[in-house]
């Protein structure tokens, strides 16, 4: 700062000297491991850069310019086409491929009425995410209470449930869905027990730490009347940390919405898997619609959700993404 | 206490004693609720028509397959002789003689057929291995296709295998061309194979053997250590071994079979094997293109997973971080530039991290370029949301300091606004990178490169179920380290806070933080 040009600071006693000094040598050092840093950083993200251009397919700069290329190829004959493929009308421009089949992918619920094909898969990869969320917030509420140090008193019980829980956390969830593709061939339930197992992990990790922190009176005014362990825990925990664990659900289930996209995208079913297909085979019209359904939808569970979040735990919860 | 207390309590706690029926209810109507979705997506999903088709004597291989091993001997039975295969790429390398396969010589004659054997001759075994079953034969040469004159036969007398031993720890199979003898623990059953007709049990079968016709191929387990089949032409064994096969050398390396001292002493002090480069850099050559393991390969793409979550991450948190200043309200005063920079953010967190990795893959190719832009632009919107938020929840009290002694708008930001909430930043950038070292596994496998694809597509083969544990271990140990430095940095840069302890910095952070 520019203070001492015009105020000029008594002299310092020898005391204040080394202070000063040592202050002084404070703030260098803290600068140099700053901008060592800062270095250290730039350098390993310029050679993550040229690494990650090198294996590449193609390079950056070869690629640039085209990158727009597919946005233009996204244009639709007419601007009332994608309409047309989101909700299965007949296109004019049907030539027999599959690019304009639309009405092909109706789900009828009775002889006139039904569901488009995209709504249909929609609701599909919903689902996967709700009702993996559902099973995995289950088994992860069983587990979590076996976790919590100040529910149970074994350590090693404790131990094992926490090591799995991270086992099942980190295990990549792709690995899952193949392995369960493997047994019951391509649909909708590796995804669902891909997304649940994992969702076991990162909730039951969640719902022990929330237990932790939870006020141990009632417990122990249950414990005082004779309560056995599980009346202990229902009674005197559970309640107050349900809006917590109901929190964390939601937060879950908006995650788990984007895992169940991708998931479907490597053959387990629903929008993922009709999107991945529609970019390829180049059906522009299918792709939009495909892309503004997704967008949609996963607006309105982000919103619905948060919206949720805020009734049962107030202004805490506003964080998104939190949680693997 | 007597009931007119009692009465008294009620009448003063009545929210207590006398709840609303939702509130009373509400428990099981949940509990209700949760059961009849399981039913509706049982439906939805036809969970039980999947169930029953589903394949469950493949889990229990697959997983076997996970951490060990099968070779599979395959003894054929000729007239008066056997012959012993190998498949092709068998992990025993070209010339393998287990321990386990025990075989009796004896000096036989037999017919050859003239024509085709001086081609083949020199290596007997891979004369055998065109003889599929059904395949022509020494004994029914007509069958063969597009032979019209069959060659003549002629006699041979040479040495070959009478009697083939096949031990499978507490079980073995004794194999003679026309007598098989399957013993397990101390059970024990003969059949006799009427070559290209049937293979007919001497005595009941016990369960662990299995024939679905009578005449047809019998199937032997011998639990985990392994299975075969007695067919009426050949016995094919399949013996598991624990453990990964040739995970160092390959069979084709000089070094491989060669116990861990004399490979150890070649490299330090050995001749040349090849004379072009020293031994050291020819075995580090065989391990990088170990066929069968691909090390080289997979530490590739694990780092190119790695560098996509770095980089990726890395360039979020730079383009949020002046973003997030004109996105907080109490830092830009301006409701346009609020609203514009969080639509933005909210735009880009919503198209979905799959939608950026398919433009993306289809703009650069496959490759971690794609991959760690679909990051990037995920977590710019994801990034700057949470650092508005942090911005909009800070003291104002440094700031009213910094700027009652006269400072510039930006001197403001620097000494008032930004000590309070880099920590913050930080801490959040570094949670997200240690996150996305987890979600780049998975984006990998719609083409936008790292270990996912190669994880993907081992698992399609069905048959590389140890190279896919494997990389699994791999990205394990990845994801464990970097979750360790993660938490240790946001542990030093939060102090306490992490925990809920330190209220001003607490306050900063999403409830929802996880340590």
């Amino acid at each position: 700062m520019s203070a001492t040009d015009v105020y000029r600071a008594p002299a310092l006693s020898p005391e204040g000297a080394t202070v000063e000094r040592h202050r002084r040598d404070l703030a260098a050092r803290r600068r140099l491991y700053t901008i060592g840093g800062l270095a250290f950083l730039f350098l390993a993200l310029c050679g993550s850069l040229w690494f990650a251009n090198e294996t590449n397919a193609g390079k950056f700069f070869d690629r640039l310019p085209y990158i727009a290329d597919f946005f233009v190829e996204l244009k639709p004959r007419d601007w009332f086409d994608p309409v047309r493929a989101l909700f299965d009308l007949p296109s004019p421009y049907d030539d027999g491929s599959l690019k304009f089949d639309y009405p092909e992918g109706r789900v009828y619920l009775t002889q006139s009425i039904y569901i488009p094909e995209y709504f249909h898969r929609m609701i599909e990869t919903l689902n996967i995410a709700l009702f993996s969320t559902l099973v995995g917030s289950a088994f992860g509420f069983l587990l979590c209470f076996l976790a919590a140090g100040n529910i149970t008193a074994s350590r090693w019980l404790r131990f094992a449930t926490r090591r799995f829980l991270e086992i099942v956390r980190a295990f990549p969830e792709i690995v899952i869905a193949g392995f369960f593709l493997a047994i019951f061939s391509l649909g909708p339930i590796p995804a669902i027990l891909a997304v649940s197992i994992h969702t076991v992990g990162a909730l039951g990790k969640m719902f022990f730490e929330v237990v932790e922190n939870a006020d141990m009176k009632p417990e122990e005014g249950l414990r005082a009347v004779g309560a056995n362990w599980v009346e202990r825990v229902w009674f005197g925990i559970v309640p107050q940390v349900l809006p917590n664990f109901m929190s964390y659900f939601l937060l879950r289930f908006e995650i788990n919405v984007r895992a169940s996209t991708i998931l479907g995208a490597v053959g387990a079913g629903g929008i993922g898997e009709t999107l991945r297909l529609s970019i390829g085979r180049g059906h522009e019209a299918k792709t939009i619609a495909i892309v503004f359904l997704l967008f949609c939808t996963i607006v309105a569970v982000d919103q619905f959700s948060a919206w949720l979040r805020h009734r049962l735990i107030g202004r805490q919860a506003f964080a998104y993404g939190r949680g693997e | 206490m007597n009931a007119d207390a009692i009465d008294d309590i009620a009448a003063r706690h009545p929210d207590a004693f006398r709840r609303s029926l939702w509130k009373r209810y509400a428990t099981p109507i949940g509990i209700l609720l949760c059961i009849l979705y399981t039913f509706y997506c049982a439906w939805f999903f036809s969970v039980g028509a999947v169930l029953e088709k589903a394949n469950w004597n493949l889990a229990g291989a697959y997983l076997a397959d996970w951490v060990s091993y099968e070779i599979r001997p395959d003894i054929e039975f000729k007239d008066n002789h056997l012959t012993i295969d190998y498949s092709r790429f068998s992990k025993l390398g070209s010339n393998p003689d287990p321990d386990w396969v025990t075989k009796q010589m004896a000096v036989i004659e037999r017919r050859v057929d003239a024509a085709p054997a001086p081609a083949i001759a020199t290596n007997k075994s891979s004369q055998d291995s065109f003889m599929a079953p059904g395949a022509p034969t020494a004994e029914n040469p007509a069958a063969a296709p597009g032979q019209s004159v069959p060659p003549a036969p002629e006699m041979v007398r040479e040495k070959a295998v009478v009697a083939a031993d096949v031990v499978f720890g507490n079980g073995r199979i004794a194999v003679t061309p026309n007598l098989v003898t399957v013993t397990r623990g101390t059970e024990s059953v003969i059949f006799d194979i009427a070559k290209d007709s049937s293979v007919t049990p001497r005595t009941p079968l016990p369960d662990w053997i299995e024939q679905r016709r009578p005449g047809s191929t019998a199937y032997v387990s011998f639990g985990f250590l392994g299975r075969a089949e007695v067919q009426d032409d050949e016995v094919v064994a399949w013996r598991r071994f624990f453990g990964w096969a040739n995970f160092v050398f390959d069979t084709n390396s000089p070094f491989w079979g060669k116990p861990f001292g004399e490979v150890a002493s070649l490299i330090v002090s050995g001749a040349r094997i090849d004379p072009s480069r020293s031994n050291a850099a020819l075995a580090w050559d065989n391990v990088l293109n170990n066929a069968e393991w691909q090390h080289g390969d997979v530490w590739l793409k694990l780092l190119q997973t790695i560098v996509m979550a770095f980089v990726g991450t890395v360039l979020a948190s730079i383009v949020a971080f002046p973003l997030a200043f004109l996105a907080a309200r109490n830092v830009t005063p301006s409701w346009i530039a609020n609203q514009v920079t969080k639509r933005f953010f909210d735009f880009q967190r919503s198209v979905d991290m799959l939608i950026w990795a398919l433009f993306f893959t289809r703009g650069f190719g496959p490759g971690p370029l794609a991959g760690m832009s679909a990051i990037f632009f995920t977590d710019t919107g994801t990034l700057g949301k949470l650092y508005s938020e942090a911005l909009e929840n800070i003291d104002d009290k440094q700031r009213e300091g910094i700027r009652s002694v006269g400072a510039t708008p930006a001197m403001v930001q620097r000494y008032g606004v930004l000590p309070q909430v880099l920590p913050v930043f930080l801490s959040q950038s570094l949670y997200f990178w240690e996150s996305n070292t987890r979600s780049a596994t998975i984006i990998g496998a719609v083409g936008a490169g790292g270990i996912g694809l190669k994880l993907w597509e081992a698992m399609r083969t069905n048959t590389n179920w140890a190279n896919v544990f494997y990389m699994v271990l791999l990205i394990l140990l990845v994801v464990f380290i970097f979750d360790n430095i993660s938490s240790y940095l946001r542990r030093k840069l939060m102090g306490s806070a992490a925990n809920g302890n330190d209220e001003r910095r607490a306050r900063l952070l999403p409830a929802v933080q996880v340590a």
